[in-house]
């Protein structure tokens, strides 16, 4: 790790100054598992080091009736382990299961995973499928991204020179849905090579009203598997199978190393999708 | 040896308090004054000429001590020695000189190029960032196959070729079996590259004395003796002015039976610059540049009658060694050729190796070392034969097995196997497993569509390494046994565990053998200026041969504490015994004299018999008259998700037979460890290297070693076979699970897709490629 | 950088680099050596430690970012001279062999109980998943934290 300097600012405002003065020799830090490993790697050497931990309001975590808000500096453990999301959204707290190692979710955060994007991380695949917005300061103010705008390439956002962000908003899923999120740790960083998230939302006939799908680890970026959810709308379990098989259609690149090909990726994605589309109908009815 | 107070008893480790504590000292915690940080520049090359290298910029940055190259200690510290390179046994061998710095070029991606020594670990890195050297870059070669390939990049230029060695061995008649063979069955196996990965890396604390002209090497090693001796010849130094200490070891694995660049490159700084320093290992560094294990792959042929009797073996096959030998890089693969008869009859045998010079780092001991090969060949070749023949893979076992009454044998490679009854292992186990059941289940669930798989490994390797004419550093193992005044008993072993619990199960054979609480045994190891020269630990040799040195010191010890009670009671030596830990004559305890009591005697000098010497100390050297040959039956019964090709592993059941056991709990402990090794291999690892020699699983987000939810709860058994090698009738566990599972898994993986016409697929068992395989028919 | 923690209960106060890793701080300052460093990837767990209550690997963690915790390392669990249970399961259970990774374990098997006071075998061997072992194939260390469960529910 090279030397830098390191500013911990106790409110936003001041942490945004501290983005604007020192530009790109900053790093914003958060739970830092990303950020760190890059440091000691020397991948990353930033001269300046901005740690947002000590930011007042960054860290809750909501579950209102409406609204589902998750501070950008919440930890998975925080969404994981909260008394109302279980019944609320349990794809929240079921991703955050799947993520790292215990020690790993304690510290890690929500917001830090969705900046840093990884083509392999599992909250992509989750705020894809639940339609979440995302909160950015920046130095023109406050704005707002749906998630299927803010994942554009492997490790790339939509997020801004100076822009942080802030939070995560999620609007809470009716009574009739479900959700589940399934994936494939390669074996060796527990990163996914296949992960899917699907959050189903059934009309009275027991047919999908509505069906969000995300996929992670496939392409160089977390997409929705729209082809999937065309697919099952309107139709019920029986369809699951046909629709699932959709789930890599339109990727044009797919992820590809030793430890899986992009053929196998695509084969996952579909069988993981056929997994989380099966469980999560099942918990919407 | 019968089952006394201590020995056979599930006594808890007298290692353990200072570990659970946080209160051990491992290498990295030894802190001395002024001590500087060593960092290591390493190549990022696989095979590139060295130019020039500038060190100015480094050695100006603030708080660095020194900067050395290649150039700089050419000519003060000698050669990473080989021990396995006598042109006897490897006809034609190359040796190529193996710097500690490179000098002119760099033959594999982390081979050390230059040295920082500065005031702190931060800095010492900050400095190598600033180290400019003038690389260019030559082709590389990732493989044997590539090595041996016409107009191949030389990698020793002294020679014209990359063959490193050959080696072959051979019994019986193998071309008469083959022509009397009903089938010739042939299989390509591969033996995949390992990382060893113990969980300390290795690391160095060196300190010069001036004043004494000692040099003080702390290593994390297996074999602090031979390091001194080497480190001594490569620095130039007396061997009784250098002192090494193998502290608290955090495993080794064979990794760590080995003389590194770092151990004297660090004693040369300590004395040249006249401060002590310290070199950690990254996990990083250690994946590219602690010694790696296997990477074999040959052809094998069986010859083999209709009714699966096998007649003979012939192996073909090319070892990938890397670019230099380590201590004992030649002789790993020498050891697979010894045991290919694995626990079957046929003696017509033989084995043709060549090894290749790659640029990557060298291959040496992983535990098992040579042997896993042999096992996993021959386990895998049974099952082979059994689905060409169409013959149960149980029952071509038990036809071609030895049988329990044909011991001692001699196999087709001439070893001779000590002691073995290989179906009352396979019967147990097959007992635990309910097999008939097993097999029913199975019949069941593919009629659902999954597939259910159960694997054999009936396996039996070669450990108590070993008699001395047979290794190449010497095989036998010393100790001291000493009684002070006040009856505490401290014993000095050559042996150098960590991990395997020798203050444990030492401390219980000296408890029984010379009545004494086992609080007032102490085991000391690990430090050249206190134990007598020993050999150390691997090969599963450590209580086989150490533990041997030390029962014949204690008994010697024993014989002269037995003459002193009968001088002091009065009687004959011979009507002594050990009544509650108390000396007495027989029949008569209540006069009974303590050991302390009669260590009090024997230090004061006064009341001995007549030609008694005083003190009550004695050594013992034991050369081993064999090696010992562990054996069993581990059965795998493992799912593949159909979908996937994800390899579930339902039960794992492994009945061993090490001979007599010491302590069962710290058996158990090496039998688990070892399974998950060899799950490991099957199923996990795999060092990988690109075109261009770099390693692209050079870490743990890349390399996966095996975790607590990769396993169901193992199901142990034992049967006991004593070796008659050693009067304790043990054989030794270390390496057996390692052995022994590698072959189970992967038979278990391939019997669960014989529904889809599988015969063979080489580890480890990627779900991909078991999925790939599920489509393809 | 000027910073204040409690280590083990005992509050203390230190100058140190922005760089420097917790773990190193720890080791180097500090001067506690139980916690040890196994990889750099945040993958093996052998410098876990508990932050603030929460078992964290300490070598992703700046030693900046703790200032004004409260660490616990594998020293501070042992009390008046009495072995925590855990600690106590990992010596009657045989949780360990060359004892490098124990702390770290040790530590994560902390977090675990503290969570989920009855683990059932699955649980214990999720919860200790990021911790790497390479000696013992894990049986005896989930045998530890069942033992050390029992002992502490009763």
């Amino acid at each position: 790790m090279t030397p830098f300097d390191y500013h911990a600012p106790k409110t936003l405002r001041s942490a945004m100054r501290l983005v604007q003065e020192f530009g790109d020799d900053a790093k914003v830090l958060a739970g830092g598992h990303s950020l760190i490993p890059s440091m000691k790697l020397r991948l990353a050497a930033p001269s300046v080091v901005i740690d947002l931990g000590g930011v007042a309001g960054l860290k809750r975590v909501t579950a209102g009736n409406e609204t589902i808000t998750i501070g950008a500096l919440a930890t998975h453990y925080a969404v994981e382990s909260h008394r109302l999301l279980p019944s609320k959204c349990s794809l929240l707290p079921e991703t955050a299961a799947e993520i790292g190692d215990a020690q790993v979710r304690n510290r890690g955060t929500v917001g830090g995973s969705i900046a840093h994007a990884d083509p392999a991380a599992d909250w992509p695949a989750t705020m894809l499928a639940l339609d979440a917005q995302f909160d950015i300061a920046g130095p023109d103010g406050e704005r707002a991204v749906a998630a299927s705008d803010f994942f554009v390439d492997l490790f790339i956002t939509d997020l801004q020179p100076g822009e942080v962000l802030t939070g995560i908003r999620i609007a809470t899923p009716p009574e009739n849905s479900g959700g589940a999120y399934v994936k494939m740790r390669q074996s060796a960083s527990g990163f996914a090579l296949a992960g899917v998230a699907a959050q189903v939302t059934l009309d009275d006939a027991g047919n999908c009203a509505s069906v969000a799908v995300g996929v992670t680890g496939v392409a160089p970026a977390a997409y929705r598997a729209h082809a999937v959810e065309d697919a099952l709308v309107g139709q019920g379990i029986d369809a699951v199978a046909d629709a699932a098989a959709h789930a890599a259609d339109g990727v044009e690149e797919f992820q590809e190393d030793h430890h899986a090909s992009g053929d196998y990726r695509a084969h996952l994605a579909r069988v993981f999708t056929q997994r989380a589309l099966s469980q999560a109908i099942d918990r919407a009815a | 040896m019968p089952v006394s107070k201590s020995v056979g008893a599930r006594i808890k480790r007298r290692e353990d308090p200072r570990l659970i504590q946080g209160l051990a000292h491992y290498v990295d915690d030894i802190k001395l004054p002024n001590l500087l940080h060593v960092a290591i520049l390493r190549s990022p090359y696989a095979h590139a000429r060295i130019n020039g290298i500038n060190t100015d910029a480094a050695q100006n940055l603030s708080g660095v001590k020194s900067v050395v190259t290649g150039d700089d200690v050419k000519d003060v510290i000698g050669g990473i020695p080989c021990a396995a390179t006598d042109p006897e046994g490897f006809p034609g061998i190359k040796v190529p000189h193996h710097p500690v710095l490179a000098t002119g070029k760099v033959r594999f991606v982390g081979e050390p190029v230059a040295a920082v020594a500065a005031t702190d670990a931060y800095i010492a890195q900050d400095a190598l960032d600033l180290i400019e050297v003038d690389y260019e870059p030559l082709d590389a070669i990732n493989s044997a196959e590539a090595a041996f390939a016409d107009g191949a990049p030389i990698i020793h230029e002294d020679w014209d070729d990359n063959m490193a060695f050959t080696w072959s061995i051979a019994g019986g008649d193998v071309d008469a079996a083959f022509a009397e063979a009903d089938h010739v069955v042939s299989q390509r196996i591969d033996h995949q590259r390992l990382v060893p990965n113990p969980m300390e890396t290795r690391g160095v604390v060196a300190q010069y004395l001036p004043g004494k002209d000692q040099l003080n090497l702390w290593s994390s090693t297996q074999i602090p003796h031979l390091l001194r001796t080497q480190i001594s010849v490569m620095l130039s130094m007396a061997e009784n002015h250098v002192r090494v200490i193998a502290p608290e070891v955090g495993g080794g694995f064979g990794c760590k039976l080995n003389v590194y660049a770092e151990e004297a490159l660090l004693g040369h700084m300590a004395k040249y610059l006249g401060q002590p320093v310290k070199w950690i290992e990254g996990r990083r560094e250690n994946f590219l540049h602690t010694i790696h294990g296997r990477d074999q792959t040959g052809d094998v042929e069986l010859a083999v009658k209709d009714d699966g009797t096998i007649l003979g073996l012939r192996y073909t096959v090319s070892a990938d060694v890397g670019a230099y030998y380590q201590l004992l890089t030649p002789a790993i693969p020498t050891l697979t050729g010894l045991m290919l008869c694995g626990s079957y009859t046929f003696k017509n045998v033989q084995m043709n190796l060549k090894a290749a010079f790659t640029n990557k780092m060298a291959t040496d001991a992983y535990r098992g070392a040579g042997r896993p090969e042999a096992t996993y060949l021959i386990e895998r070749m049974i099952d082979v034969v059994a689905h060409d023949l169409d013959l149960d893979p149980l029952e071509v076992r038990r036809k071609n097995f030895i049988g329990k009454d044909a011991f001692p044998y001699e196999t087709g490679t001439a070893v001779a196997y000590d002691s073995g009854d290989y179906t009352a292992a396979l019967d147990k186990a097959l007992k635990i497993a309910d097999y008939d059941a097993l097999r029913e289940q199975q019949a069941e669930l593919r009629e659902e569509g999954r597939y259910l798989g159960i694997g054999f490994s009936t396996y039996v390797e070669i450990c108590g390494m070993g008699p001395s004419a047979a290794m190449p550093a010497g095989g036998w193992e010393s100790s001291t046994v000493r009684v002070d005044p006040t009856g505490k008993v401290t014993v000095l072993t050559g042996v150098s565990p960590h991990g395997q619990g020798q203050e444990t199960t030492f401390a219980q054979l000296i408890a029984d053998g010379l009545g004494v609480d086992i609080d007032d045994i102490r085991i000391i190891h690990g430090d050249t200026d206190t134990v007598q020269y020993g050999i150390g630990t691997f090969g599963s040799r450590a209580t086989a041969v150490g533990g041997t040195a030390m029962v014949h010191a204690m008994g010697k010890v024993k014989d002269k504490v037995i003459n002193i009670a009968a001088h002091l009671l009065e009687s004959n030596p011979q009507d002594i015994v050990i009544e509650d830990d108390k000396y007495c004559v027989r029949g008569a305890p209540e006069s009974g004299l303590t050991l302390g009591e009669i260590a009090m005697v024997a230090h004061v000098g006064v009341e001995l018999p007549e030609g008694t010497e005083p003190g009550l100390a004695e050594s013992h050297f034991f050369e081993p008259p064999n090696f010992t040959y562990p054996f069993g039956t581990h059965i795998a019964v493992v799912e593949v998700d159909a979908d996937t090709g994800e390899v579930e592993i339902q039960r794992y059941i492994a009945v061993d037979d090490c001979g007599n056991i010491i302590n069962p709990l710290i058996v158990e402990g090496q039998v688990h460890g070892g399974i998950a090794q060899g799950v490991g291999q099957a199923l996990y690892e795999e060092a990988i290297y690109d075109e261009s020699g770099q390693m692209i699983t050079g870490s743990f987000m890349d390399y996966a070693l095996p975790k607590a939810h990769n396993f169901p709860r193992f199901e142990l058994a034992n049967t006991v076979t004593p070796s008659p090698v050693n009067p304790m009738g043990v054989k030794g566990v270390g390496e057996a699970g390692t052995i022994g599972s590698t072959p189970a898994i992967a038979n278990a993986v391939i019997d669960a897709l014989k529904p889809f016409g599988v015969r063979h697929i080489d580890l480890p068992l990627r779900p991909e490629k078991l999925w790939k395989l599920m489509q393809e028919t | 950088m000027k910073i204040e923690v409690t280590v083990n209960g005992e509050h203390q106060s230190y100058d140190v680099e922005p760089r420097m890793l917790l773990v190193h701080f720890l080791r180097e300052v500090v001067g506690l050596t139980g916690t040890h460093v196994g990889c750099e990837t945040s993958l093996c767990g052998a410098c876990s430690v508990m932050l603030n209550g929460d078992a964290v690997k300490s070598c992703t963690v700046l030693a900046v970012q703790a200032d004004g915790a409260e660490i616990t390392t594998i020293e501070g669990l042992a009390q008046n001279g009495e072995l925590h249970p855990i600690q106590e399961g990992f010596w009657e259970c045989h949780g360990l062999q060359c004892g490098f990774c124990t702390p770290g374990m040790i530590i994560a098997a902390h977090q675990l109980l503290e969570r989920n006071p009855k683990p059932n075998e699955a649980d214990i061997r999720r919860g200790i998943e990021g911790n790497l072992c390479r000696c013992t194939g894990y049986q005896h260390i989930v045998d530890a934290v069942q033992y050390a469960s029992k002992k502490m529910t009763r």
